[in-house]
This record gives structure tokens, sequence and C-alpha cells, in this order.
């Protein structure tokens, strides 16, 4: 793969701490600033686009997990575990490169077609996050009290019209919060797909740092990114509690 | 048609997949894979424990410099944490193996996560109990290391054997810059045979699965092993 052997950044390092020239316009403007903001973009339209998908399916397997079918629960369960327990890097290198033999041949040649390293970021990033919504939106599912659901029932719903009227406009409420973490961990997990090709940030930031040799300010400029996205976020999320928690308070 | 699920490229390089070239070369495969994650795991332990000590700290000259570390590195990727590592540890100390840089930006990843753990642990404890140890004439950090933390320590067991877990994953990031552990170890033997990406990935899937889950059914017995001693 791509960084096997980088000689380049012991040779340029030595003389780092004793005469290593900051120059911060390299990342404040110009080509290279150009980079470090496309990477940027295709962070967040990976982790966006990602997270939408994450979320369907993790409310897919989630559902499919609280079933009354034991088959089906334990689809869920192995499907969950095994996601789970096995390393994001791993998982995206399956689809990259060795998904062409299980997937049917119109989707293969649709995949190659398109951007197929964004494409199997996507799928990645998709499939491994959504294990991990599925156990919060489960525990959010948890959390409503089986009365709800009981007095559903007697009222004539089905059990899928009492989860889509009933359980989940109040679950989902609940899950925010960690749905909102989710997103944090999977724009920083999406910081993996580089490894196959995507040109997301910290790319670009790997980019600058190989053709200007100016790795400080490179990372610097990428990590600062990352920190303003997770303190926004967080902030976000932390103003959302306060809300709920007072809308909770309230009633 | 090729066979589907071609076994031989498995059983050929087994061997190269558990510990690399062993015996006579430096270790690698899911032998360097586990003592990455081992040596790691020690580490940010002493580190998380420090950290999360300190975080909680009744200093605010303490405490506020190193809540800033910790979420300083809580907002960045994995990646970006061993890419600096790996900028900067040859500018600080000289030459360093590429083992060592792992290690020192996955001990650093995972203390600024066990500090919270161990946080969580310590306010798991009653204040009660700090209370009546301060009057029978302990001091703060008697109190910390003599009647808090033995406790606290005991409740945060699974929530370190899954730190465990999410380090072994981890490792695998290792391979970005150049340590031999499994993935890279897959790759290589994917770019030699070329022909079996889908055996390989599934097989260290499994691999890393089988390492995983078997962590995670001991943290989950550990919980409930001791929910029960605490019952009683």
């Amino acid at each position: 793969m791509i960084f096997h052997h980088p000689p380049l950044l012991h040779t340029s390092l030595g003389f780092f701490v004793l005469n290593y020239q900051f120059d911060w316009s390299v990342v404040t403007s110009g080509k290279y600033f150009d980079w470090l903001v496309s990477g940027l973009i295709t962070t967040l339209k990976l982790s966006c686009i990602s997270i939408v998908l994450a979320f369907i399916l993790g409310l897919v397997i989630a559902i499919m997990r609280m079933s009354h079918s034991r088959p089906i629960r334990w689809i869920a369960h192995a499907y969950l575990e095994f996601y789970r327990n096995t390393p994001l890097l791993v998982q995206i290198f399956f689809w990259y490169f060795g998904s062409y033999k299980i997937l049917p041949a119109v989707i293969n040649d649709w995949l190659v077609s398109t951007n197929f390293e964004f494409a199997a970021g996507v799928i990645a990033l998709t499939i491994y996050t959504s294990a991990f919504i599925a156990e919060d939106i489960r525990s959010g599912i948890l959390s409503i009290p089986k009365e709800q659901m009981e007095a559903a029932r007697s009222a004539g719903f089905s059990y899928l019209r009492s989860m889509q009227y009933i359980i989940l406009p109040q679950a989902v409420r609940i899950t925010i919060p960690p749905l909102v973490n989710q997103f944090l961990n999977l724009a920083k997990n999406s910081s993996l797909a580089m490894t196959i090709g995507v040109m997301e940030m910290t790319y670009q930031a790997r980019q600058v740092e190989s053709y200007t040799f100016k790795g400080f300010e490179a990372f610097t400029a990428a990590t600062v990114v990352y920190l303003v996205l997770s303190i926004v976020i967080t902030s976000l999320v932390n103003l959302y509690n306060e809300k709920v928690l007072n809308l909770h308070k309230a009633a | 048609m090729e066979q589907f699920f071609n076994i031989s490229v498995i059983t050929d390089n087994f061997t190269y997949f558990m510990i690399g070239r062993f015996p006579h070369g430096p270790l690698g495969g899911v032998g360097l894979t586990l003592y990455l994650a081992a040596v790691s795991c020690v580490l940010s332990f002493i580190g998380g424990l420090l950290l999360g000590l300190l975080s909680i700290s009744r200093y605010p000259v303490v405490r506020y410099p190193v809540l800033a570390f910790i979420n300083l590195i809580r907002g960045m990727p994995l990646l970006m944490v061993i890419f600096w590592m790996y900028f900067l540890m040859p500018a600080l100390f000289g030459k360093v193996a590429e083992n060592n840089t792992v290690i020192m930006a996955l001990t650093l990843f995972t203390s600024a996560y066990m500090s919270r753990i161990v946080v969580a642990g310590i306010e798991g404890i009653p204040k009660g109990q700090t209370e009546a140890a301060i009057s029978t004439g302990l001091t703060h950090w008697q109190t910390m290391r003599y009647i808090i933390l033995p406790q606290g320590l005991r409740n945060m067991i699974p929530s370190f054997v899954n730190q465990f877990v999410s380090l072994i994953k981890d490792t695998s990031l290792a391979f970005i810059v150049g340590v031999s552990e499994l993935t890279h170890v897959a790759t290589q033997i994917n770019n030699r045979t070329m022909a079996f990406p889908t055996e390989i990935f599934v097989f260290i899937a499994i691999v890393y699965f089988i390492l995983c889950y078997a962590f995670t059914s001991l943290s989950r017995w550990l919980e409930g092993r001791l929910a029960w001693r605490k019952a009683i």
C-alpha cells in the first residue's frame, strides 16, 4: 500500500528541533489550503452520507434485535457482535479489495463506474457505525416503559405501528445525544478511508506534508479542524441534553 | 471458474499470519498485534490512572490543563495521533523504532479514554466513604490510595477489558507506519498473491473477531461476577 516505507519523514526530521522554520502561510492560503478545504468537504460528505445510512440500518437491526422470532434476533445479534469486534480498517479493506467476489456483477459494475474508493468507504463506515447505533437505539427503546407498548397494543395498533407511532418517536428523542456522538466518532473514523485513497482531511494533511515538508503546520491544521468539529458537536449535544432534561423536569 | 473460497492461501501462510518471521526474525502477525495491545494496555492503564486523578484534582492549575489535554486527544482521530507521534518522536528522541512509535500513540490515545473510566469509577464510590475516611484522620491522598481506588478499580475492571478490546482493534492502524502486525501481514500477502483478497481479509476479520470476542465475553463474565460479589 501507500505507506509501507516512507523514508522522507525520518530524513527530514533530524534538524527539526534546531532550525525548523515555521511557515503557516502554507496551510492558510494558496493551493495547499484548497487541498485541506477539499479534504474537509470530503470528510463531511463521507460522514453525513454514512450517518444517514447507518441510522436507517441501525434502526432495522435494533428492531430485529428485539423481534419475537428467535432466528431474526440471532441474526441481528451475530451482526452486532461481528461488526463491533473487528477493526474498521479490516472492514474497509474487505469492502475495497475483497467484496467483488461476494457482490453481484451488476452492483460491481455500478460501483466501479462511480467513485469506488468513496463508495467502499461509505459502505464500510455505514456498516461499522450501524452496529454501534443499533445498540444506542435499542437502549433508547428499552428506556421507554413497556406499559406504553401494552397500551398501544390494547388500543388496537399492530406491533410495527405501535413502534412507529408510540415507541420510536420517544426513543429517538432520547437516542439523539448518543447518535450525535456516533456522528463524531464516524467523522473521526472516516480518516481511515485515506488508506484506500479517499482524499479526506487526514489524507490531504499527509499530502501537504509530503509536498512541502511542513508537517507540523499540516498536521496542526487537520487537528484544529477535527477539534473544532468535535467542540461544536459536543456543545450542541450538551445544549440538547439541557433542553431535554428541562423538558423532562417540566413534564 | 475459480474456486470460490481458496483456503490454501491461508493454510500456506498460516505461520506467517500468526507470528510473522518470528523464530528467525522480528515478531509479526497476531503475535505482534497482541504484544502491541498488551504493552499499550499496561502503559495506558498507568497513564489513564494518572490523567484521571489529575483531572479531578482540587487545584484548577492542574485540573484545567489536564482536562484540555484529555479533550484534545479525544477530539482527534487515532490516525492523527499516530501521525503526530510518527512525526514528533524522532524530532524529540532521535531515531525511534516504529513499534515504539505506535505503542506511544496508542498509549496516549487510550490513556485519555481510560482517564474517563477512572473518573467514573471513582465517582461511583459513595461520598460517605470519603467523608468517613477523612474523619478517621486519613489525608486526601491516603483516602484515595487505601479506600477509594481499591474499590473503584475493581468496578472498572470490565471497562478496562473493553478498552483492551478496542486496543486490539486499534493496533490495526499500526499498518499505516509499516509495523508488521496482522493487518500489515495481510496486505503483504495480498500484494504478493494478488488473487485472493476476499479470503485473506475475511480470514483476518475472523481472527480479530475471535480475539476480541474472547475478551468481550471475559468482560461480561467479570461484570456479572463482580456484581454478584458486591451483593453479598
